[in-house]
């Protein structure tokens, strides 16, 4: 084991396939000359050339498309947003085209791309810029979507996004590029729809992704205090969603919390908690309760963001609802 | 970059070449001069002028019969057809190679016929059914046959053309000689994908082919109500230091003369050139649309009246590349083969409900 970054992770695993893949090139705004908005790209140009590096204009929907063409012509392109709130100028690229061609096609075309984007709020960058789309495009049939929480999580679902033949929204808070985690020295990948228990527990099960799992912990820990014993799930993918881990988790603790750091209205868990619900009636103790960011446009002030971000007293007050229903 | 020469609008409608870059690909003689010279074409022998008739004929009778059974209910959903614009996709797409790749929207039915896919799987694609090129799940919008490198039929309009310049740019990346053109209609220049990628293939120098068929009206919309500058394509390419090529569409060995040269250019340099071809729907935009209430009546019949399924068999027939009894044959056989198209669509069976779930991941 080695302790890196995140951000050293995802290098890790771009230069990777570079090295070991001719067809595989990343394509984005700034991630050459500029090394890219986080410098997750830092250098590359320099190392790679311009063929396998390639700066990009501001013009989404043509870079993304472009993507997508030349995935299905045959190359693996990974294709960077800055944000995965510019999304929204490329979503008809990504999910009219990307994940769509190969259904309508009859089978006839693959589109194997990935699609990296910072994700999240929480940095006082205000409405536009704040969002978390994920849980948007993991609706999205004929796509996948990774949620990495960790390093050694995100090495190894970005080996499986660029080695898959389907288009991938890999989704990176912008919390995590600094964070640290051990990665195993040999190789490995982390298929997708394989959540993770990052904490067993016998009381409560609380679930999540990304950097909600960070949230989730903290909570974890406060809980602990008071003798309360939570598992905590990190799902890794939110397209598959691994339903067996969470459904066994859940039946074995009889209670769940659920949190999206997307707006908790129409975020993922939404769905999974509908779905869960679904499969585990009879062993419920009490609701199964959904934690989320507060459905308002994310604002630029300091207090009102963190008013309107779940964080783990919301994650604590949920479960105690459960607990105590 | 400095424009070295304006753009001039000719009495035919042509638009010269702005870029000083290599010489104009080709001005379309309408077919009034063509009494001048002593053959049709220089560069085609009569054989192929005569599957270019038979590809026109093919596409002519098969969008007619896709109309009777669209009427029928056996073909549903939006159907828009080629009818008019025959001379500009033979044009086009005649001289393309095999390893050249094709891009185009919604109303790609000709173009699949030009491409020479498989009419009765085109057809049965028509229908719905299972042995359609797309299995019965694109319908008429979306014909893909990427064997033959035809990568759809794409139905949001102008969202094929980043598709097109990232297949073009995965040419460039693998250092092939393959050529990708991208259809698409005057209504589509007014999308920011249009711009970006123009922009895109243009930076990055893309082997690309933007093939514009300006049939003047977008759905309702005449060019001129709704694009700044109207049908003058000259200018929004010369931003982009993209040379323009503008044809008759009505004259499909004009077409074809002008993106032989392009393709040839292209093929040699890798950078895109941008083709319009002005041609003219003689229907509405789709089969809900009687096409009558956004134009004049006399304005569709002074299009009708160069009806290349009229005017390019005269030809023909003038230069003696074709006898009557010759295109009597042809008629008969193109007849037979739509026919034999409709009864392998009705015969064959519709996908298995399972196959709903096939092909959504690989
Ligand atoms: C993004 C989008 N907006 C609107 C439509 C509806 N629509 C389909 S075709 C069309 C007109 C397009 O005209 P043009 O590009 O000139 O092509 P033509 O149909 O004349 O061949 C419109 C408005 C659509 N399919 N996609």
């Amino acid at each position: 084991m080695t302790e890196i970054t995140f951000r050293e992770a995802i290098t890790r695993g771009l230069e990777e396939a570079i090295e070991a893949d001719e067809s595989v090139f990343i394509m984005g705004e700034d991630i050459g000359e500029y090394g890219g908005a986080y410098s997750v790209t830092k250098g590359f140009i320099e190392k790679y050339g311009e063929k396998r590096i390639k700066d990009t204009p501001i013009s989404e929907a043509a870079f993304v498309g472009a993507g997508v063409g030349a995935a299905s012509a045959g190359l693996r392109p990974v294709v960077e947003l800055m944000s995965i709130s510019f999304s929204l100028v490329a979503f008809d690229q990504i999910v009219n085209m990307a994940a769509n061609l190969r259904y309508m096609s009859g089978g006839q075309i693959k589109v194997p791309m990935v699609i990296r984007a910072p994700t999240g709020a929480g940095v006082q960058l205000g409405a536009t810029h704040s969002q978390s789309f994920e849980t948007w495009l993991s609706e999205v049939p004929g796509m996948y979507c990774a949620c990495p929480s960790n390093p050694a999580d995100a090495l190894g679902l970005l080996r499986t996004a660029i080695k898959s033949d389907n288009p991938v929204i890999f989704a990176e808070h912008s919390h995590l590029y600094g964070s640290r985690g051990d990665v195993p020295e040999d190789y490995y990948e982390i298929p997708f729809g394989e959540a993770r228990i990052d904490r067993v527990g016998s009381d409560l099960t609380l679930v999540s992704y990304g950097y909600g799992v960070h949230i989730l912990r903290e909570a974890a820990d406060a809980m602990a205090e008071d003798g309360i014993d939570a598992e905590i799930v990190d799902l890794r993918s939110l397209s598959p969603i691994d339903y067996p881990t969470v459904v066994a988790s859940v039946q074995k603790t009889g209670r769940a919390v659920m949190l999206d750091t997307a707006r908790r209205n129409g975020g993922a868990m939404a769905e999974i908690v509908s779905e869960v619900q679904e499969r585990v009636m009879d062993w419920l103790d009490g609701p199964i309760v959904r934690v989320g960011a507060k459905d308002v446009p994310w604002p630029y002030n300091r207090g009102l963001e963190q008013d309107i971000l779940p964080n783990a007293e919301d994650v604590v007050a949920a479960a105690m609802r459960v607990i105590t229903f | 970059m400095e424009q070295t020469e304006k753009p001039r609008i000719t009495a035919t409608g042509l638009v010269r070449p702005v870029s000083n870059g290599p010489a104009p690909v080709s001005q379309s003689n309408n077919g009034f001069d063509a009494s001048r010279v002593p053959v049709l074409s220089e560069s085609l022998d009569d054989s192929e002028l005569f599957r270019m008739y038979r590809l026109m004929l093919l596409i002519r009778r098969f969008e007619e019969t896709c109309g009777q059974h669209y009427s029928l209910g056996n073909i549903r959903g939006f159907l828009h057809l080629y009818i008019g614009q025959e001379a500009t996709g033979i044009g086009a797409i005649t001289p393309l190679e095999a390893r050249d790749y094709i891009v185009t929207h919604y109303r790609d039915h000709g173009h699949a016929i030009a491409r020479g896919l498989d009419t009765n799987r085109i057809m049965a694609e028509m229908f719905g059914k299972n042995t359609g090129l797309s299995k019965g799940k694109g319908g008429s919008m979306h014909i893909f046959d990427a064997p033959q490198r035809f990568m759809g039929g794409h139905a949001i309009v102008g969202a094929q053309l980043p598709l097109a310049a990232g297949i073009a740019l995965a040419q460039q990346y693998m250092e092939t000689d393959v050529v990708t053109m991208v259809f698409f209609g005057d209504g589509a220049t007014n999308q920011g994908t249009f711009h970006e990628t123009l922009n895109l293939a243009s930076v990055w120098q893309l082997p690309v082919i933007f093939f514009m068929e300006n049939n003047l009206y977008g759905m309702g919309s005449a060019v001129g109500r709704v694009r700044h500058r109207g049908s003058d394509f000259s200018d929004a390419m010369g931003a982009y230091d993209v040379d323009v090529v503008s044809v008759d569409g009505m004259d499909v060995l004009a077409v074809r003369e002008a993106t032989q040269a392009a393709i040839d250019q292209v093929r040699a340099h890798g950078s895109p050139i941008f083709i319009e071809a002005k041609t003219f729907r003689f229907v509405g935009h789709s089969f809900a649309d009687p096409g009558d209430q956004y134009r004049d009546r006399s304005e569709v019949d002074l299009w009708r009246r160069r009806d290349p399924l009229v005017t390019y068999p005269k030809r023909l027939l003038e230069y003696g590349v074709v006898t009557e009894s010759d295109l009597d044959d042809l008629s008969a056989s193109v007849d037979a083969e739509i026919e034999a198209a409709v009864e392998f669509a009705m015969n064959s069976p519709n996908p298995d409900m399972s196959e709903a779930f096939d092909d959504v991941y690989a």
